[in-house]
C-alpha cells in the first residue's frame, strides 16, 4: 500500500463502484492529486458492490434514472464487463399488465429500444423453465444485462492510477474530519491526515456516518434485501457463462429470479422492511461474510419460497437442487427513492455520492464529476440533488418511515400522483383546521399538508356538469377528483382562494444584493422598488436551474419566492452565490411567512372589502407589490398569477395567517368565492395559460429559447449562463415547447382515457419524434383544461412538428390517441391576450 | 430405524469474535446461527439411514427457543420431528446438558435405536455429552467416528488412528458421536424447506441446575504479537522463501 | 495427580509428554507426586522418556477379556484407580483417546470434565482456562469436582524434562461390566502409504479457495513431497469436493502443529486457524495483503499462488540438488 499524501485535491472515500467511477471521471476531467481510500481491502472492500445482484434493467419511469442507467450501461460495455441476457418483467394480474404498458410507454419516451409486451407463450419460449400458466404476460427488454461491477470499478480505478492522477489506500479508515469556516479542510485517517479541497463520500451504507463526521447529513438508511442461491440446476448444467437466459422480475411478488452459473438466484424485496442504523454494521474482520451481508432470516423468505416455486417449479421444485447460499444483503434506501448527490448544504467541498445502485454507478460517477469540475452535469440531476431535503426529511424518523414504506414498492405499481401514508402532518399551515372543516383532501409536498381539492366544493359538480371532464377509467381517476376541475371553473367564474404556504421564501439583503441577484437571474433585476420579476435561473450551459419570482422590496432588499418542492435546492444555489464579503446576506423566511393567493374576476372586489388601498389596475399594476393594510394586518400584496387571473399573492407573518384567511373569507363568501386546491394551482390553471414548471418543462437540457421563455431583450449585465443563452438566441432551437390538445379520448374499450404525463408523442405512423440533439418528444405535463374544454399536454417537439394544427399521436397504456398542436411557444390557450390578468 | 440426533445452536464464526460488554458471552446480534459441522454430518447420516431403512429422524436441541430455527433447517433436509428443550439463554455445562437429554429421551414415546451426537460442539467443545448420555441410558457408545454403516442391527464404525484406523462393531441400540468427513451433507431444497414448515416441533422448558463446570468469563486469546514479514511479491520472492526454509531447517 | 498417557511409535506420544509437563506445573515444585496411567506396559524408549518426566508410579491398566482398545473398560479402570488413590486431579491429553476415556471416566465418577484446558489453578473452587472454538476464544471457568478432571489442549505446552528419576510399575485391574467391554476397537494398520500422516507432519502445504480446483493441488503436492510434508486444505475445499476430508485442517478437521505451515490461497477463517495456529512457523501465499490469516503469519508472499508455488518448487529443487 503506497503511503498516503498529506494534501490532495480531492479525497474519495469508498472503493465500491461509485468511488471507483468518481476517481476515474475526475481524472478524465483533468483533476490530479486525487486520493482514494477505503477501510476495507481491495479489490473487494466488503460493500454492496461485492455482492449486489448485478443486473441492469434500463427502463425506468424516471427520466433522470433512465438517463443515468443508459450512460452506465454504455460505460460498462466500453469496459467489456457487460453481458446482455435480456430481462422480462412478468405480470400475474391484469393490473400489472397495465403497469407493463406504462413501462413500454416510458421506454419509448426515453428512447430505450428493443422492448415489447409479450404473451405467456412468448415468455415460455424465452424462459423455458417458467410455468407460464401463472402469468398473464410480460414486458421484455432485450437490452437487460449483467455486469461485473467489481471488475468495472477496478478497471476504472486502475486507469486513474495509470494516468498518475490517483493514489489509493486500502484498509484506511477515516477517523474524523475537520471543517473550517464552513468548508472541508482535513480528512483524518488511521494512516495520517490529508488536507484537501474536496471530499467525496462514496461509502454506500456508511455514507451518513462519514458525513456526520463533518457535520453534514446524508439521509439514507441501510436496508436488507434477501437473496438466495439454489443449485446446481439440471437446466443449467452445461452453462458456459454466468447467464444465458433472461432475468425474470416477478413484479407482483416483488421478486426476481435469474440464472447464476449452474444455479438460480432468487431475490426478494417483498419481506418486511428490515432497516439498520450505520452503527449496526460490523467491521470487516468481525463479519462472517462481509459487512454488508447479514445472516439470512428464513422466516422472511417463507412466502417467497412458495412464490418462486409457483413460477419456476422445474428448478425450484427439484428436490436435488439445494440452497447453497442465502443472505440478507444490504443496500441503501432514501426517503424518496432517489440517490443523494451533490455538495452537502452544510459543508462546502463535501460531496455526497450516496444511495447509488450498481445500475447507475458509472453514470453517476460521470455526472457528479462533471458537476464538481465543470459546475454542471450533462444529465440533469435535480431529482437526486442532496440539497433537496428539508430539515425534517433528514431526521432518522422520517428516513425510517419513508424507506420502510417505499421498500415494498420496489417493483410496485406506483401511481404518478400517489401519496405517502407515513409520517404525515409534519408541516401544517395556519389554515389547516379550517381546511379540514372544508373537507380538504390533503396531499403532501416536502412535508407540507396542502389541500389538493376541497370536499366542500362537491356541490360545484352539479353546477358544472360535464364541464368538469369526469373520468371513468380507474387509473387516471386514482388520486384525482373532478372537484379539481370544478374549482378551476369556479375560480375563473368568480374567485378562488389558494393556500400557498409551501412556498420557499428567502430574502437577499445588503448593498451587494442587487449585484448578486443580477448575476443569478436571467431577467433585469435593477428594477423599481415594488416590482415583481418572474425569471428563469440558468446554469452555465444555459439550461434551467429554476424559475421563480423575485420582488424588489427596497434598494437593498429583495425577496425570492419559489415553489416548495425545489425550495431548498434553490436556496443553496443562491446562498452559494452570495458575495464572500458579506455585502449581501440570504435569510430563509420559509417558516416565517405564509402566503394566500386570491384570483378570479371578483378578486379585486373581494380584496377591496378588506383594504382601503388602491387596488385599481392603474393604482396597483400587474407585476408589482406593496404593503397594504388589511384589517389589523400589514400584508405584502403581490399582483402576479400562476393561474392566469386577476388577483394577488398575499404575504403575512405565519402567526397572522389564520386571521388573514378569516378576513378574506368574510369578504369572499358573499361573492361566491371557493377554496381552491393545488390540483388547480399546479396543473389546470397553468396548463391553460401555458405556464411552465421547473422539473417538468424546465430542466437543464432545455434552453430558454426552446422553452419559449426568451424575453425580447437581453440585459447587458452579466449573469450565469449568459454566454450560452446568447448562443441559443442566435441558433435555431432544436425543439420547441408546445401545448397540444387531445382530439379523441376514446380508448380500446370505449372509455375516455386521459394521459398523465411522461407519454411519448409520436408521428401518426407511430414513429418516435427525435430532435437534432437526439431528444425524444414526450409529455412533460398533462392535465385538464376545463375552461377550454380540452385535455392539455405539453411537449417539446422538433421544429417540423411545432406548427399549430400539426396532427400527431400520444401513446398511452398501449393505445395511441390523436393529438394536435394547439399553441407553439408560450402562447396561452386561455385568454391569449391576458386580458383577465391585466384587468 | 428411530434415530435421535442432538444438535446445538451456535453462532456462525467467520471473522473475529466480539465479546459482550460484561465479557461473558460472544456478541451475537450481528451473527447468524447454525449447528456444528459435526452435527450436520450426523443429521445427514441419520436422514440417509432412514431413507434406506425406514423410520424417523428426530432432532433435539437444548437452548434458546430460537433453536427451533436450526431444527427447521434440519427438517428441510429430511428430519421428521423436532424437540427443543428451551432454556433462558444461560449456558449449560456438559453434565447438565446430558442429564436433560437423558430425561427427554426417557420421556419420549419413541424407542430410539440410535442416538447421534457431534463429537464436540463448535463453541464449547466438551467432547463428552454423547458419552455421558450413553452411560446414563446404559448404551454402548462409539465416539469420533468418520464412517459408519448399519447392517442387521449392528453399527460398524471406523475412525482414523495414527496411520491406520480403528474399527468398532456395536449392536443397536447404541450411541455414536460423529465427525465431519462422515459424509457430505446435502443442501436443503426449496420443497424440503416448505415441507419442513409443517413438521412438528415439541418444546419443553428446562431449568438449569447449578453448574459444576461454571463459565465465568471469556477472553480473546492474546495477540501472538506477530508482525508478518513480507518476503516479496509474486514469483520473485521464491529465493527468499527458500532461504527461510533453510533457516528453519526444513531443507538443508 | 493421575495422568493418563499414551504410547506411539515405541515412545511416549508428544501430547502425553505435554500433559506430563503440564502436570508438573500444576503440582508445583514441592507437591504431590505424579502418577501416570497407561494402557500397555511401556516400551523401552517410552520408559526412558518417563524417567525424565518426574513420574513416581506408572499404573498399567489391566482390561482382561478385552482384545483391543476399549475406552469404556479403560475408563472404568481409570475411575476405580482414581478413587483408590484419592486422586485430586485426573489429567489426560486432549487426544481422541484421551478425551474419550476421560469422558467415560467422568460419567462413571459423575464428576465434571473440563477439556482442552490451558491452565489449571487449584483452589476452592479450582479454576481453569480452556480453549473454545478450537482456540480462537478462551474461557475462564470454575471447576467443582473431586477429582478434578481435565484434558490438556494439544500443543499448548512445551515439553520440558525433569531430573531423571526411576518410577515403579504397578498393574491395576478393575471390575468390568458387560457394557464396559462391549465397545472394542479392532486396529487396522494403514496401507503403509508413502504419504505422511497430516497430524504428525513436520511440514504442511495447505490450500484454500484460491487454489481453484482439484487440479490446482498438484503443485502443492509437489512442494509437500519435496519438503517431506503433507498436503492440507481448508473446509471450503472439502465442501467443494476438491480434496477428501482427511486433508482438512481446522477445528472440525485435523489439528496440526508442524514446524512449517504454508497456507496457499487461504483467507483465515477462525475455524481454519483453530487447526493450524499451533504451527511453529507459518508462511502465507495470498493475493490479498490484508487477509485475516496475515495476523497469524510469520512470513508472506503477496501474489497468485499459481505463479508463486511453481517458482518456489523450482528454487527448492535447485537448492536440494546442490
Amino acid at each position: 500500500m503506497s503511503a498516503l499524501p498529506s494534501t490532495a485535491k480531492a479525497v474519495i472515500i469508498g472503493a465500491g463502484i461509485v468511488g471507483n467511477s468518481m476517481a476515474y471521471h475526475l481524472a478524465q476531467l483533468g483533476w490530479t492529486n486525487l486520493v482514494q481510500i477505503d477501510k476495507g481491502p481491495l479489490p473487494n472492500p466488503g460493500g454492496s458492490t461485492g455482492h449486489a445482484s448485478n443486473f441492469i434493467f434500463p427502463v425506468d419511469h424516471s427520466k433522470e434514472m433512465a438517463a443515468l442507467t443508459f450512460d452506465s450501461v454504455a460505460q460498462y460495455k466500453a469496459l467489456g464487463v457487460f453481458t446482455e441476457c435480456g430481462g422480462i418483467e412478468v405480470a400475474r394480474t391484469q393490473e400489472r399488465m397495465q403497469e407493463l404498458q406504462r413501462r413500454m410507454t416510458s421506454a419509448k419516451s426515453w428512447g430505450i429500444g428493443d422492448v415489447s409486451i409479450v404473451s405467456p407463450a412468448e415468455v415460455k419460449e424465452l424462459v423455458p423453465y417458467i410455468d407460464e400458466s401463472v402469468i398473464v404476460g410480460g414486458f421484455y427488454t432485450k437490452g437487460v444485462g449483467v455486469v461485473d461491477s467489481l471488475r468495472a470499478g477496478t478497471l476504472m480505478r486502475e486507469k486513474a492510477q495509470e494516468m498518475g492522477a490517483l493514489t489509493v489506500g486500502a484498509n484506511v479508515e477515516v477517523t474524523g474530519m475537520t471543517v473550517d469556516d464552513g468548508r472541508i479542510k482535513t480528512v483524518h485517517t488511521n494512516s495520517g491526515d490529508i488536507d484537501t479541497e474536496y471530499v467525496v463520500i462514496a461509502c454506500g451504507v456508511w455514507s451518513p456516518h462519514l458525513a456526520e463526521m463533518a457535520g453534514a447529513k446524508i439521509p439514507l438508511t441501510p436496508a436488507v434485501h434477501q437473496m438466495m442461491d439454489i443449485g446446481p440446476a439440471p437446466r443449467f448444467a452445461d452453462a458456459k457463462g454466468d447467464i444465458e437466459f433472461p432475468i425474470v422480475r416477478d413484479m407482483d411478488t416483488n421478486m426476481y429470479e435469474r440464472q447464476h452459473g449452474t444455479g438460480l438466484e432468487i431475490g426478494s424485496y417483498a419481506h418486511r422492511p428490515i432497516l439498520y442504523d450505520p452503527e449496526d454494521l460490523p467491521s470487516v474482520e468481525e463479519a462472517s461474510l462481509s459487512p454488508t451481508e447479514f445472516p439470512f432470516t428464513p422466516d422472511d423468505f417463507e412466502i417467497q419460497l412458495e412464490q418462486s416455486l409457483e413460477l419456476m417449479p422445474e428448478i425450484v421444485g427439484d428436490e436435488t437442487v439445494g440452497q447453497k447460499y442465502a443472505i440478507n444483503g444490504l443496500l441503501s434506501l432514501t426517503p424518496d427513492g432517489m440517490p443523494v448527490l451533490g455538495e452537502a448544504p452544510e459543508v462546502k467541498g463535501l460531496w455526497s455520492v450516496a444511495a447509488v445502485w450498481i445500475k447507475e454507478g458509472p453514470g453517476i460517477g460521470r455526472a457528479v464529476s462533471e458537476w464538481m469540475v465543470l459546475g454542471q452535469s450533462e444529465i440533469d440531476l435535480h431529482a437526486s440533488d442532496i440539497a433537496r431535503f428539508y430539515d425534517h426529511q433528514k431526521t432518522r424518523e422520517h428516513i425510517k418511515q419513508r424507506t420502510a414504506e417505499g421498500f415494498n414498492k420496489t417493483y410496485g405499481i406506483v401511481h404518478p400522483s400517489e401519496q405517502w401514508a407515513s409520517n404525515r402532518g409534519v408541516r401544517v399551515s395556519p389554515y389547516y383546521s379550517r381546511q379540514k372543516e372544508l373537507g380538504a383532501q390533503f396531499y403532501e409536498a416536502v412535508g407540507w399538508e396542502r389541500p389538493q381539492w376541497y370536499g366542500s366544493n362537491e356541490s360545484l359538480l352539479a353546477e358544472y356538469g360535464d364541464r368538469v371532464m369526469p373520468r371513468t377509467a380507474e387509473w387516471e381517476s386514482r388520486w384525482w377528483s373532478p372537484i379539481i376541475n370544478a374549482e378551476h371553473l369556479a375560480l375563473r367564474d368568480r374567485a378562488g382562494i389558494v393556500d400557498l404556504t409551501a412556498f420557499a421564501i428567502f430574502d437577499v439583503v445588503g448593498p451587494g444584493a442587487l449585484d448578486a441577484l443580477q448575476r443569478i437571474a436571467l431577467r433585469q433585476m435593477d428594477v423599481n422598488v415594488g416590482k415583481v420579476v418572474y425569471t428563469p435561473v440558468l446554469g452555465e450551459n444555459g439550461g434551467f436551474k429554476s424559475d421563480l419570482t423575485i420582488m424588489r422590496l427596497g434598494d437593498e432588499h429583495f425577496r425570492v419566492v419559489t415553489g416548495g418542492a425545489h425550495g431548498m435546492a434553490d436556496k443553496k444555489w443562491f446562498a452559494d452565490r452570495m458575495p464572500s464579503d458579506g455585502s449581501a446576506v440570504l435569510t430563509d423566511l420559509t417558516s416565517a411567512l405564509t402566503t394566500i393567493g386570491i384570483w378570479g374576476p371578483r378578486a379585486r372586489d373581494i380584496v377591496s372589502d378588506v383594504t382601503s388601498a388602491d387596488l385599481s389596475h392603474a393604482g396597483f399594476g400587474f407585476g408589482t407589490c406593496r404593503r397594504v393594510e388589511m384589517g389589523p394586518l400589514e400584508v405584502l400584496a403581490s399582483r402576479i398569477s400562476y393561474v392566469g387571473e386577476l388577483g394577488w399573492e398575499l404575504y403575512v407573518p405565519m402567526e397572522q395567517g389564520a386571521r388573514l384567511w378569516d378576513l378574506l373569507w368574510e369578504a369572499a363568501t358573499p361573492h361566491d368565492a371557493v377554496p381552491v386546491g393545488i390540483g388547480v394551482y399546479a396543473s389546470t390553471g397553468r396548463l391553460e395559460k401555458g405556464y411552465r414548471a421547473y422539473g417538468a418543462e424546465l430542466e437543464s437540457e432545455f434552453t430558454v429559447v426552446e422553452a419559449g421563455m426568451s424575453p425580447p431583450k437581453v440585459k447587458s449585465a452579466d449573469f450565469i449562463g449568459k454566454e450560452a443563452y446568447l448562443r441559443h438566441r442566435d441558433e435555431d432551437p432544436a425543439a420547441i415547447l408546445c401545448t397540444l390538445t387531445v382530439d379523441d379520448h376514446k380508448g380500446p374499450d370505449g372509455q375516455l382515457r386521459y394521459m398523465m404525463g411522461g407519454e411519448p408523442i409520436v408521428a401518426k405512423d407511430g414513429s418516435a419524434l427525435v430532435d437534432s440533439h437526439g431528444r425524444r418528444s414526450y409529455v412533460t405535463s398533462a392535465g385538464s383544461g376545463p375552461s377550454v374544454g380540452k385535455h392539455l399536454l405539453m411537449s417539446y417537439l422538433p421544429p417540423e412538428q411545432a406548427v399549430v394544427g400539426c396532427e400527431l399521436m400520444v401513446d398511452y397504456l398501449g393505445h395511441s390517441y390523436p393529438v394536435s398542436v394547439a399553441t407553439v411557444d408560450a402562447q396561452p390557450l386561455f385568454d391569449p391576450k391576458n386580458e383577465r390578468i391585466l384587468s | 430405524m428411530e434415530i435421535l440426533v442432538c444438535v446445538k445452536r451456535v453462532p456462525m464464526s467467520g471473522g473475529r469474535f466480539v465479546l459482550t460488554e460484561d465479557g461473558r458471552d460472544i456478541e451475537t446480534k450481528r451473527l447468524g446461527f447454525t449447528i456444528s459441522p459435526h452435527e450436520e454430518c450426523a443429521v445427514e447420516e441419520a436422514v440417509r439411514l432412514v431413507e434406506a431403512n425406514g423410520g424417523t429422524v428426530t432432532v433435539l436441541a437444548l437452548g434458546v427457543p430460537e433453536s427451533a430455527e436450526q431444527i427447521r433447517e434440519q427438517m428441510a433436509i429430511g428430519a421428521d420431528r423436532g424437540i427443543v428443550l428451551e432454556t433462558d439463554g444461560a449456558e449449560w455445562d456438559p453434565q447438565a446438558t446430558a442429564d436433560a437429554i437423558v430425561a427427554a429421551v426417557q420421556q419420549d414415546d419413541t424407542a430410539f435405536d440410535l442416538l447421534m451426537f457431534g463429537n464436540e460442539s463448535a463453541d464449547s467443545s466438551g467432547y463428552q455429552v454423547g458419552i455421558r448420555v450413553a452411560h446414563q441410558l446404559g448404551l454402548p457408545v462409539v465416539a469420533g467416528l468418520k464412517s459408519m454403516n448399519v447392517t442387521e442391527g449392528v453399527v460398524r464404525a471406523e475412525r482414523p488412528a495414527g496411520t491406520g484406523k480403528e474399527v468398532f462393531d456395536v449392536p443397536l441400540p447404541a450411541v455414536v458421536t460423529v465427525r465431519e468427513g462422515l459424509n457430505l451433507p446435502r443442501y436443503p431444497s426449496v420443497p424440503g424447506r416448505i415441507r419442513a414448515k409443517k413438521k412438528p416441533i415439541a418444546t419443553h422448558e428446562v431449568t438449569r441446575p447449578p453448574a459444576r463446570l461454571n463459565k465465568v468469563s471469556l477472553e480473546l486469546p492474546a495477540d501472538q504479537g506477530k508482525r508478518v514479514e513480507i518476503l516479496g511479491n509474486g514469483a520473485e520472492a521464491a529465493p527468499d522463501v527458500v532461504e527461510v526454509f533453510r533457516r528453519i531447517g526444513v531443507i538443508s | 495427580m493421575l495422568v493418563f498417557i499414551e504410547q506411539s511409535d515405541g515412545g511416549i506420544d508428544d501430547l502425553s509428554l505435554q500433559a506430563l509437563t503440564f502436570a508438573r506445573g500444576v503440582a508445583g515444585p514441592a507437591a504431590a507426586p505424579i502418577e501416570a496411567v497407561i494402557e500397555q506396559p511401556p516400551a523401552d524408549a517410552a520408559a526412558t522418556s518417563l524417567r525424565r518426566q518426574g513420574v513416581s508410579t506408572l499404573h498399567v491398566l489391566q482390561t482382561t477379556g478385552v482384545d483391543g482398545y476399549a475406552p469404556a473398560a479403560l475408563a472404568r479402570a481409570l475411575a476405580e484407580l482414581a478413587q483408590q488413590r484419592t486422586a485430586a486431579v485426573v489429567l489426560a491429553p486432549s487426544s481422541d483417546h484421551g478425551n474419550e476415556v476421560m469422558a467415560h471416566a467422568a460419567a462413571i465418577l459423575d464428576q465434571p470434565l473440563a477439556t482442552d484446558v490451558l491452565s489449571l489453578t487449584m483452589g476452592a473452587p479450582a479454576t481453569v482456562s480452556r480453549a473454545r472454538w478450537g482456540g480462537s476464544l478462551v474461557e475462564h471457568a470454575e471447576l467443582v469436582g473431586e477429582p478434578l478432571m481435565v484434558t490438556l489442549a494439544a500443543h499448548s505446552v512445551e515439553v520440558t524434562e525433569a531430573p531423571p528419576a526411576e518410577f515403579t510399575v504397578a498393574d491395576f485391574a478393575a471390575t468390568l461390566s458387560a457394557l464396559d467391554t462391549m465397545v472394542v476397537a479392532a486396529k487396522v494398520q494403514g496401507e503403509g502409504s508413502n504419504s505422511i500422516n497430516l497430524a504428525d507432519a513436520k511440514v504442511v502445504v495447505s490450500g484454500g479457495r484460491g487454489v481453484g480446483g482439484t487440479e490446482g493441488f498438484t503443485i502443492l503436492e509437489e512442494l509437500a513431497d519435496l519438503l517431506g510434508g503433507a498436503v492440507g486444505c481448508s473446509r471450503v475445499v472439502t465442501s467443494a469436493g476438491w480434496r477428501p476430508h482427511t486433508d482438512q485442517v481446522g477445528q472440525t478437521g485435523t489439528k496440526v502443529a508442524p514446524d512449517l505451515y504454508i497456507a496457499c490461497g487461504i483467507s483465515g477463517a477462525t475455524q481454519h486457524l483453530a487447526g493450524c495456529r499451533t504451527s511453529k512457523t507459518m508462511l502465507v501465499i495470498n493475493n490479498d495483503p490484508e487477509a485475516s490469516i496475515m495476523a497469524h503469519a510469520d512470513y508472506a508472499v503477496i501474489g497468485d499462488l499459481h505463479t508463486v508455488l511453481p517458482a518456489i518448487v523450482a528454487e527448492v529443487r535447485k537448492a536440494q540438488s546442490q
